[in-house]
């Protein structure tokens, strides 16, 4: 239970003159403030709460009580991979060896980080089926733009200057759009079939000379496998366009079926989804880019080159006259990198082989548990998840957003909603391979409640959460005048 | 059951246009609003911009999701509806009393290919 006190804003528990720390007397007797350029100067005291530390201490253990995580229950946000974190990431990460790095130290002196980076690089590749990665891009986004720039600079590299336009499924991520509009290339959508997957017949008729490639999640947005992805392959590549694999989902692959195999050229994957690194709030992520054999050179510099020697092997950041440039600082998130590998190591060849079967078993699990209450518009073996378009029985006028509140109130974080837009209630639950099959039947009860709730007392799930520290909130203002400092919310009252 | 009215042009994208003389307003449906919940931001495109029959002029943002808007005939931007800058809501408030571009037609034969009432009634099922 949270303290009331406590819990306020931190702006609403100062009092004037309170102080948590001390400072040293100025012994600098030639200090003149008269000497800063009136444009560094601040005129205007800044608004900074006046409390001891014992408050600062209480205010936000209080507030950190609130947050929910993949630490504090089940998480079946769909899309998302939001598999448990395992501590000994933690401690690798946190090694004193590894935290007191500077990235500009010589390279004699870092031959260890650089090893981990390499054998990370080299594992991806493996687990993936393609040639070599890069782990400088510091989220899936950023890696989507770097592989999609890797594609750019493979046409430029043979003159090739038609072509400027990426294909995207209808299903697909918001951000494949996105990064290629910001990588300047023109989005064309393929539509799905009914099932979800790519229509080929759609497809056929866009591809020509002017197409850069095409970007796909398999199993794409619906949990589904793209049981064309060879033909689909086939028909890009013949067109002389590149395939682009958008990692999203590469959970229920991994240890089974390979990117590289199905055909894919470039990939980005998200260490912070399927390699068990924070995601989220607590992120930051990676994300990898992977290519297959020939377009290697077109990677972001620098690069992690290993020379074998007479005596064992040796490490060098190298940077390439071919690569598309430099995409971040010195060599991405190495912590996020230690995690990731950290992880690989744990799980081993064996067990890294489970991963995707059990992650494919749990969805399934949920999904066959569920469909006599909510309506499940994709029959079938899905993959890692699954999509609900909404309560079966709608009569009462509870909503998909009704539902995932409720589940707060029943300490389960909500599940995507209203994501894929091809359902208009969606609902889509992706329990990841963690969850053991005693936490799957408490949330399949606890929806299977909120299901019979909805028919007996609809208003109450309307109205929920009832338990949760804050209510329902107000999403249009939120969005339409965000309010993100106290001194704005102090003028607006 | 969303409102249609009869007399407008339909698109299969959800938005409709009013012609009035060689001019039409353009906006999206009461349908389109309904699903698209709260609308928090509209992007517009400028006076004297160039729009095209099936492509994107700009889109809208609700809480729910970004969607684009594309125009269901060709022409040239003569006025915006300004007034969706400051207020968004106002497409949930009246989806076809609050048009967002008004377009100068360039080719009126393009409205042949567009939907009537009764059309767009049976293709959004009500």
């Amino acid at each position: 239970m949270n303290n009331t006190y406590y819990g306020k804003l931190i702006f609403e528990l100062s009092k004037e003159g309170r102080c948590g720390y001390s400072l040293p007397k100025n012994e600098l007797d030639n200090y003149k403030m008269s000497a800063l350029p009136a444009n560094l100067m601040r005129y205007e005291a800044p608004c900074l709460p006046e409390v001891d530390e014992l408050t600062v201490v209480r205010h936000y253990t209080n507030m950190s009580n609130n947050n929910f995580g993949v630490d504090t229950g089940f998480y079946p946000l769909g899309s998302c991979t939001m598999k448990y974190n395992p501590k000994i990431n933690e401690d690798m990460a946190a090694h004193r060896d590894f935290t007191c790095l500077h990235p500009l130290q010589d390279v004699d002196t870092v031959q260890g980080a650089l090893e981990v980076y390499y054998n990370l690089q080299t594992s991806l590749a493996e687990l993936s089926g393609l040639k070599e990665f890069t782990l400088n891009p510091f989220a899936g986004a950023h890696g989507e733009l770097t592989g999609l720039m890797v594609m750019r600079s493979y046409h430029a590299s043979r003159g090739d200057d038609k072509r400027t336009k990426v294909i995207v499924p209808d299903s697909a991520h918001g951000t494949n759009p996105a990064s290629a509009a910001v990588c300047g290339l023109d989005v064309v959508v393929v539509k799905s079939r009914p099932d979800g997957t790519v229509d080929v017949d759609d497809l056929r008729p866009l591809l020509d000379d002017t197409i850069a490639g095409m970007m796909m999640t398999n199993p794409n947005t619906l949990g589904i496998f793209e049981h064309n992805i060879a033909e689909i392959a086939k028909l890009v590549h013949d067109c002389g366009g590149l395939m682009y694999y958008d990692g999203a989902n590469l959970n229920p692959m991994l240890g089974v079926c390979r990117p590289g195999d199905l055909g894919f050229d470039i990939m980005h994957i998200n260490l912070h989804k399927t390699f068990s690194t924070p995601h989220g709030g607590g992120g930051p992520g990676s994300g990898p880019v992977g290519v297959r054999e020939g377009l290697e050179q077109f990677l972001p510099n620098p690069r992690v080159v290993r020379h074998e020697e007479e005596d064992g092997h040796h490490y060098t950041i190298e940077n390439n006259d071919n690569s598309l440039g430099f995409i971040s600082g010195f060599l991405g998130n190495f912590a996020v990198v230690m995690r990731a590998y950290t992880y690989i190591l744990t799980l081993g060849h064996e067990n890294v082989k489970n991963v995707g079967p059990l992650a494919t078993l749990n969805a399934n699990y949920v999904k066959e548990s569920l469909k006599d209450c909510f309506e499940l518009p994709l029959t079938g073996v899905c993959k890692h998840e699954f999509v609900f378009d909404g309560l079966k029985d709608k009569s009462t006028g509870v909503t998909t957003l009704d539902v995932a509140k409720r589940l707060l109130d029943y300490g389960f974080h909500a599940p995507t909603i209203y994501f894929p837009l091809l359902f208009h209630e969606a609902l889509m639950i992706e329990p990841t391979e963690n969850e053991s099959k005693e936490t799957l039947d408490s949330f399949i009860e606890v929806m299977r409640k909120i299901a019979k709730e909805a028919k007996e007392q609809p208003e109450m799930v309307k109205t929920a959460p009832h338990c949760t520290p804050v209510r329902r909130l107000d999403d249009t203002q939120a969005a339409l005048k965000p309010i993100v400092t106290y001194r704005e919310l102090v003028n607006q009252e | 059951m969303s409102k249609i009215i009869e007399g407008l042009y339909y698109s299969e994208s959800h938005e409709y246009v009013r012609v009035d003389g060689e001019c039409g307003y353009i906006g999206i449906t009461d349908f389109a609003q309904h699903e698209l919940g709260n609308v928090v931001y509209v992007d517009m495109p400028e006076v004297d911009d160039e729009v095209t029959a099936g492509e994107e002029f700009g889109a809208v943002e609700s809480v729910k999701a970004a969607s684009d808007l594309v125009s269901p005939v060709s022409g040239t931007v003569i006025e915006v509806n300004e007034a969706l800058e400051d207020e968004p809501g106002l497409i949930n408030k009246d989806a076809f009393e609050n048009w967002i571009i008004k377009v100068q037609l360039s080719d009126m034969s393009e409205l042949e290919n567009l939907m009537d009432a009764a059309a767009y009634k049976d293709m959004i099922g009500e």
